[in-house]
């Protein structure tokens, strides 16, 4: 954890040393129109506008402020992170944020889910939707990352008949490989298509033996055969049927990585920071901010299944 | 009739052997290569196997149902005096049969339902991820999933079945127990063939019908109600859905048991046989008004609903690439010809014994329209086209495997039925 924090910090001296550098030789000519803004940039830069509205923050000093001196989001929700740790886990409101309109459609989330959870060929847990909208050259496209909603009514583990789906006590939906018996009633009663089924596949299935001179597949599928960290627990897939194939998995908000305090992978990795994470139960959020201002919007909502996934629109 | 019967008993024999032997592979590639192998995937879940467990476990309800015409409804003492026992279904000229005769379709009746559930039962066991899990469904039972109900429901249907048949059989097994074995052993221990006995037998067996009219339907109907509670899926939302797959069963299982009769009836060739075939033959006609009452009802309101989350999915069943499943295997061979046969040529064995198998065989494309279509529209428009992998397709045909598998289970179950024929007395009396 401290780790974690530490690093970020380092780097970003290091560039804000080097963003100064150039502020300095850019106030020169600044200075006659706006110093008092440019003072308070480089006074002040851990409590910047950014953390108020990063994108009126942006918008409204794009010349005069180091953007470099501005605080990156993710350091902000590691803090948060940090303080929401802190709290009894039922006061905890984990919450999700994507900003449709930073969302560039890289997959960048999708990948780095499937790294972190070492998901096999079939399961996903955050694909990105996408959707054309109008015809050349008239076009334009819209990106939907879609990682599991963690629905505070959720319709899909009412319908699991051996109590395997439940929502935990940080209010996320979680899976109990070992009590799954892998009937798929859940994925039918998910209105999300959040939930997807390890059949077993694995990347490197059909491909060539190893030789004693070249490597194989029994060399070059250890990769998919190692354990993931799924719910804190170690799940190897080593090419049997033990779970969790057989089992049907879905997103948890990397539980695992938030117990260690580290937001989820898909966060870490946005390019855009457009999802955003955190705990809603704190005033002083980012997301607690964000899931408050009216253009904010959650998928079938009409479906009752009250979502904590939002987006921005 | 008699010596068809005879021919098509061998038929039968030599197709379920080799349903049974070519099955054997899928039941080998289940084994072997887990759900690799299955062509359902994450967007549509639910395949052949989950539609053949629909479809045999409504067989099974269906022909239970019929059993109780005789153990509930007493229709055997009604028309043996050979008065209007219902003429709603073509009892009205005069057919009269002796209780006998009827008294052992019940048999049939309860044979075949034992048999179906049978098949239906490993169908559905190997579909799950971890059968070996089965048992937590029994022991670890959420209620607040139909789906827990469902379990403990067709376990007390499994077990009255069983006593069920055990007490219709049980003066007859012990008529047969000085020379075969098997016999004895069933009658485990009760040899008291007095009509004192008896018709405490059937005191019993009217209670238990009774108790098993509540459990077919409660059963069948939380079969139904699986689908009909899910709301992610607009064509199986539907209050309607219990009370269709009611109806699908009592039509399916009739037919089954009308085509069974006909082979293996009672004195197949006497005029007692057609006469039961020209009954049964009228009450699967009624029945399938009825379904098909049903499925206009269904088709209708879905297609004219403004809202295109149902009407996807008929559109599929009924316009999409697989059309002709529902246009020429259900409409065509499944109500056109059933009807056209008990309609116009009701005084012929042979064909109410084709309309009963052509609907009892084509009801599996009935089942299939149900778990399928309902799936195959993506919950949200481009998830299929978002990530790619095995699976994530609202494409689905049943490979190979899912169907080699299918086949093992009606082979198997079909196996079960000839050898218990055989070797219990389900027809043939001793008295």
């Amino acid at each position: 954890m401290a780790e974690s924090e530490k690093a970020p910090t380092t780097r970003r001296d290091v560039l804000r040393g080097l963003g100064g550098a150039l502020g300095a030789a850019l106030a020169v000519g600044a200075l006659g129109r706006r110093p008092a803004a440019e003072g308070e940039a480089l006074a002040a830069p851990s409590r910047p506008l950014a953390d108020a509205h990063p994108q009126a923050a942006a918008n409204a000093a794009p010349l005069t402020s180091d953007p470099l001196a501005q605080e990156d989001v993710l350091v902000r929700m590691e803090r948060e992170l940090t303080r929401a740790l802190a709290k009894p886990r039922e006061q905890r409101r984990w919450v999700m944020v994507i900003d449709l309109r930073k969302c560039v459609g890289c997959n960048s989330c999708t990948v780095a889910c499937v790294a972190e959870n070492k998901l096999p060929p079939g399961v996903v847990y955050r694909p990105v939707l996408e959707e054309e909208i109008g015809t050349y050259p008239n076009v334009t496209r819209k990106f939907v990352p879609r990682p599991c909603m963690q629905c505070d009514n959720p319709p899909c583990t009412l319908v699991c008949p051996v109590h395997a789906t439940w929502k935990n006590e940080d209010g996320v939906v979680v899976v109990d490989y070992d009590q799954c018996i892998g009937c798929r009633y859940c994925i039918t009663a998910c209105p999300y298509g959040a939930r997807t089924f390890d059949f077993g596949h694995f990347y490197t299935s059909g491909t060539p033996q190893g030789v004693p001179s070249l490597l194989g597949q029994d060399a070059a599928d250890d990769y998919e055969r190692l354990a993931n960290a799924e719910y804190g627990e170690s799940w190897p897939r080593s090419g049997g049927d033990e779970s969790p194939v057989g089992n049907v998995r879905k997103c948890h908000f990397c539980l695992h990585r938030l117990a260690e305090g580290m937001l989820p992978a898909c966060v870490t990795t946005c390019i855009g920071r457009a999802t955003l994470f955190g705990d809603a139960n704190d005033p002083d959020s980012l997301v607690a901010e964000m899931i408050a201002k009216p253009n904010v919007m959650r998928l079938k909502e009409e479906m009752g299944t009250a979502p904590r996934v939002y987006y921005l629109l | 009739m008699a010596k068809h019967a005879s021919r098509l008993n061998r038929f039968f024999w030599i197709l379920a052997i080799v349903a049974f032997g070519v099955g054997l592979y899928g039941l080998y590639s289940r084994i072997a290569f887990g759900h690799t192998r299955a062509n359902y995937g994450s967007y549509v879940p639910w395949g052949l196997w989950v539609a053949a467990y629909i479809y045999m476990i409504g067989l099974s309800a269906g022909a239970f149902l019929f059993s109780t015409l005789v153990y509930v409804f007493n229709i055997r003492r009604v028309s043996s005096e050979g008065t209007v026992a219902a003429p709603a279904v073509g009892l009205a000229d005069g057919a009269a049969f002796e209780r006998e005769r009827l008294e052992q379709v019940g048999k049939l009746a309860l044979f075949t339902a034992l048999v179906t559930l049978v098949g239906a039962l490993i169908c559905i066991w190997l579909d799950l991820g971890h059968p070996e899990r089965a048992w937590k469904l029994a022991l670890q039972t959420s209620f607040r999933s139909v789906m827990g109900w469902m379990i403990w429901l067709y376990a007390a249907y499994f077990v009255l079945l069983l006593v069920e048949l055990w007490l219709a059989m049980r003066a007859d097994l012990a008529a047969r127990s000085d020379r075969s074995a098997l016999a004895r052993f069933l009658t485990f221990g009760r040899h008291d063939v007095s009509e004192a006995a008896q018709a405490g037998d059937r005191r019993v067996l009217r209670i238990l019908g009774s108790l098993g009219v509540v459990l077919a339907v409660a059963f069948h109907g939380s079969v139904g109600a699986i689908f009909g509670v899910v709301a992610a899926r607009p064509y199986w939302n539907s209050a309607l859905t219990p009370i269709i797959f009611l109806a699908g069963a009592l039509l399916s299982g009739g037919a089954l048991l009308t085509f069974i009769t006909a082979i293996w009836g009672p004195e197949p060739g006497s005029e007692t046989h057609r006469n039961l075939m020209r009954f049964l033959g009228q009450i699967v006609l009624g029945l399938l008004a009825f379904d098909v009452l049903l499925e206009w009802a269904e088709f209708s309101i879905g297609l004219w609903n403004a809202s295109p989350g149902e009407s996807a999915s008929l559109q599929l069943v009924l316009f999409g690439q697989y059309w002709w499943v529902f246009w020429i295997v259900h409409v065509g061979f499944g109500v056109i010809v059933p009807a056209l046969l008990l309609i116009f040529l009701r005084r012929k064995v042979w064909a109410a014994a084709t309309a009963g198998a052509l609907i009892a065989v084509t009801f599996l494309t009935v089942r299939l329209n149900i778990v399928v279509p309902g799936l195959a529209i993506p919950e949200l428009p481009g998830l299929e086209a978002a990530f790619h992998g095995p699976g994530l397709t609202t494409h689905y045909v049943p490979s190979l495997s899912e169907w080699l598998l299918f086949i093992w289970a009606v082979g198997l179950a079909s196996l079960i039925f000839l050898i218990g024929r055989r070797v219990l007395p389900i027809i043939h009396t001793e008295r």
